[in-house]
């Protein structure tokens, strides 16, 4: 995995809450067997219609997205399903942190283990946020701070393992592995057996 | 120095840990039974192949097909072209993948078939106090036995696939107390429907759920697995139920169930999953279950819901996400859900696809034909379950009132195989998601219980199953 160290974007806003994993990717995109590709399904359903032509007033197909790597979205973003495909879908499409006020479980691991930056945020810089689409934001990943318009400084929480992981770009797969002897012996002195 | 008690989901993740969690590492936490299936796992298979790894522990993984399955009759891999090339190769795939690093598969041809989360119980390979992990969100559903049981992304299957564990941090704990008796023509459906909607769709985040209380204790097991399966609609990480004399008699010779003196000695360490009477959860909530009436969802998320005689809320129609859900749905506030027409039944999915489920909604289908212009499908959740309801007749009920009878899998549920609801049509379905699209592109849902869903269908609009005779 390459190493995240650090996100200069303007923001793209979906202020909706509860974005569930269902309109991150629908259901019907997950017959790929591929980890790439995922990224022209990405809210496919609000970003066309019907006829499969472009809905013009969804905000990542407004000209200002083009280029937008930071999504900012309502409260409880990602729920539903564990698809890793919704994280593979937006860093396809080139989205590489999402801000919320809170992102649910299996969506904020998966992130993490595909250089996606899920950031949660109080709720009056998320509201801040939501009201100011297109400002400039700087993420440092190491120093887990999110600067605003360059003046800014707001501080957020991510686990120091996901972080180290992240800034290394170490996947977390090697750091089990050298646990297979500790697995071992676990499996050997179990009281019982599965 | 007293001991502080433990709870129940204490006790089952202090059994599995490999090495202790620090400031800087997560837990190394030991996962006693994977199930896969073949949407979530051939990248997490690719990654094997690309590291030249094999299955550490193919003896605790157990593969179906269930997702992008049809439902019409397949006998054989010729049969899949109606689902569609990329979904036909997937289910290659699985296949391919299985046989090439030994992994026991229950496909077409396994009398054992059917939604992941209806087999693992069925077979008995879900037991009390065991870890469990799927490429699946509804894995919750396990909970219902006194396992630990949680959807995992498909990094997390390759972990697990490698190594047979995961790296955790430990979750808090949330207690669900559930006071008095749910009252006739009120199911689990119904509770778990009132508890989303009391606590919210992000109300569990981060927490494992202890479903409590007499309530909790006179259920059934397939009752219980309907509750634990929807925790994850709730934010949940996990949900459990400590497992008693109804767990042990349900999984009492079952096909993987231990057996003989086995059997003595795991019932007996099963009697102590049960959380202490000192122990501490970070949170608790109560819900009255005497009160509830049946409940239905109105919105496009879980937690939208209301009693299925009551009209639309409007208290929250100053929210902008409010607003758009009811636009999607095309429902009014203040107008009651029966004003609308539905199109289509849905009676399925890992929340309500068992035999018991069936039954539920035979009962109230009985002697009633589906209205015109309603589709009602029901799909069992497995191979076992279809033939345990054709024994006793239910298929019977189901096709004489108009209803299709068809194969198991996961279906309408997610509308992955083919099997969809129509752009713009309402359909009352006993599965557990109606976001946006999930049912197909437009489609509206409207969750319900199987006795719900199968008066709606015989009314034709959303209706009260206590008024049909």
């Amino acid at each position: 995995m390459q190493p995240v160290t650090t996100i200069h974007s303007r923001t793209i806003v979906l202020a909706t809450r509860d974005i569930d994993t269902d309109q991150i990717i629908p259901a019907r995109y997950l017959t790929s067997t591929e980890r790439q590709g995922f990224g022209k399904a990405l809210f496919h359903d609000l970003r066309y219609d019907k006829n499969g032509d472009v809905i013009a007033d969804f905000p990542l197909n407004k000209p200002e997205a083009a280029g937008c790597e930071v999504l900012v979205a309502g409260n409880n973003f990602g729920c539903g399903s564990s698809r890793e495909h919704a994280p593979w879908a937006m860093l396809d499409y080139g989205i590489r942190a999402v801000i919320s006020t809170e992102i649910a479980d299996i969506f904020r691991n998966n992130a993490l283990k595909n250089g996606l930056i899920p950031i949660v945020v109080d709720t009056d810089t998320h509201a801040w946020l939501l009201e100011h689409p297109g400002v400039e934001v700087d993420i440092d990943v190491r120093a887990a701070k999110l600067t605003i318009t360059g003046d800014r400084e707001v501080h957020f929480q991510i686990d120091a393992f996901a972080r180290f992981c992240l800034v290394e770009g170490i996947d977390q797969l090697g750091f089990l592995q050298k646990q297979l002897e500790a697995i071992q012996i676990f499996e050997e002195k179990r009281s019982w057996k599965p | 120095m007293k001991m502080r008690g433990l709870t129940l989901f204490e006790k089952v993740w202090n059994d599995h840990i490999v090495a202790g969690e620090t400031p800087a590492t997560p837990a190394v936490l030991y996962v006693d039974l994977h199930l896969i299936h073949e949407v979530t796992t051939p990248q997490a298979f690719a990654l094997l192949h690309e590291r030249g790894l094999p299955v550490r522990r193919p003896d605790l993984t157990l593969a179906t097909m269930d997702h992008s399955t049809p439902t019409t009759p397949v006998f054989s891999f010729k049969d899949l072209a109606v689902v569609g090339e990329s979904a036909a190769r997937q289910i290659a795939q699985m296949e391919k993948n299985c046989k090439d690093f030994g992994i026991e598969l229950l496909g077409f041809e396994s009398e054992a078939r059917g939604i992941v989360h209806v087999i693992g119980p069925e077979l008995g390979a879900t037991q009390p106090g065991k870890t469990i992990v799927c490429g699946d969100s509804h894995t919750s559903t396990h909970g219902a036995f006194g396992a630990l049981a949680f959807g995992i992304g498909t990094t997390e299957v390759g972990h697990v696939l490698a190594t047979q564990c995961l790296l955790q941090r430990k979750p808090r704990t949330l207690s669900i107390e559930v006071t008095g008796q749910l009252a006739e023509g009120v199911c689990a459906k119904d509770l778990i429907l009132a508890i989303i909607g009391q606590i919210g769709v992000d109300g569990g985040t981060g927490h494992v759920l202890e479903f409590r209380g007499p309530a909790i204790s006179s259920m059934g097991m397939e009752a219980r697995m309907t509750i634990c399966n929807m925790s994850i609609e709730a934010g949940a990480r996990a949900g459990m139920v400590a497992p008693d004399d109804t767990t042990f008699e349900y999984l009492h010779d079952r096909p993987r169930s231990p057996k003989g003196s086995e059997w003595d000695r795991a019932v007996a360490r099963w009697r102590e999953l049960v959380s202490d009477p000192e122990a501490r959860f970070d949170r608790s909530v109560s819900i009255d279950a005497q009160s509830l009436e049946p409940m239905v969802t109105f919105g496009t998320n879980p937690g939208m819901v209301v009693g299925v005689n009551s009209p639309v809320p409007a208290d929250d129609v100053a929210d902008p996400s409010f607003r758009k859900a009811l636009e999607y749905m095309r429902v009014e506030p203040g107008k009651p859900l029966s004003a609308n027409q539905v199109d289509v039944v849905f009676v399925g999915s890992c929340t309500n696809s068992r035999l018991s489920d069936l039954q539920q909604a035979a009962d109230v289908l009985k002697g009633h034909k589906v209205a015109a212009g309603v589709r009602m499908l029901v799909v069992p959740g497995s191979v076992q379950v279809k033939k345990a309801a054709e024994s006793i007749g239910l298929d019977r009920i189901f096709i004489e009132a108009g209803a299709e009878w068809r194969e198991p899998g996961c279906s309408m549920c997610l509308g992955m195989n083919g099997d969809i609801v129509g752009n713009g049509q309402l359909c009352v379905s006993t599965s557990n998601r109606n976001f946006e699209g999930r049912q197909g592109i437009g489609a509206r849902t409207i969750l319900a219980s199987p006795m719900t869903a199968a008066a709606s269908a015989v009314r034709g609009r959303v209706a009260d199953p206590r008024t049909i005779e």
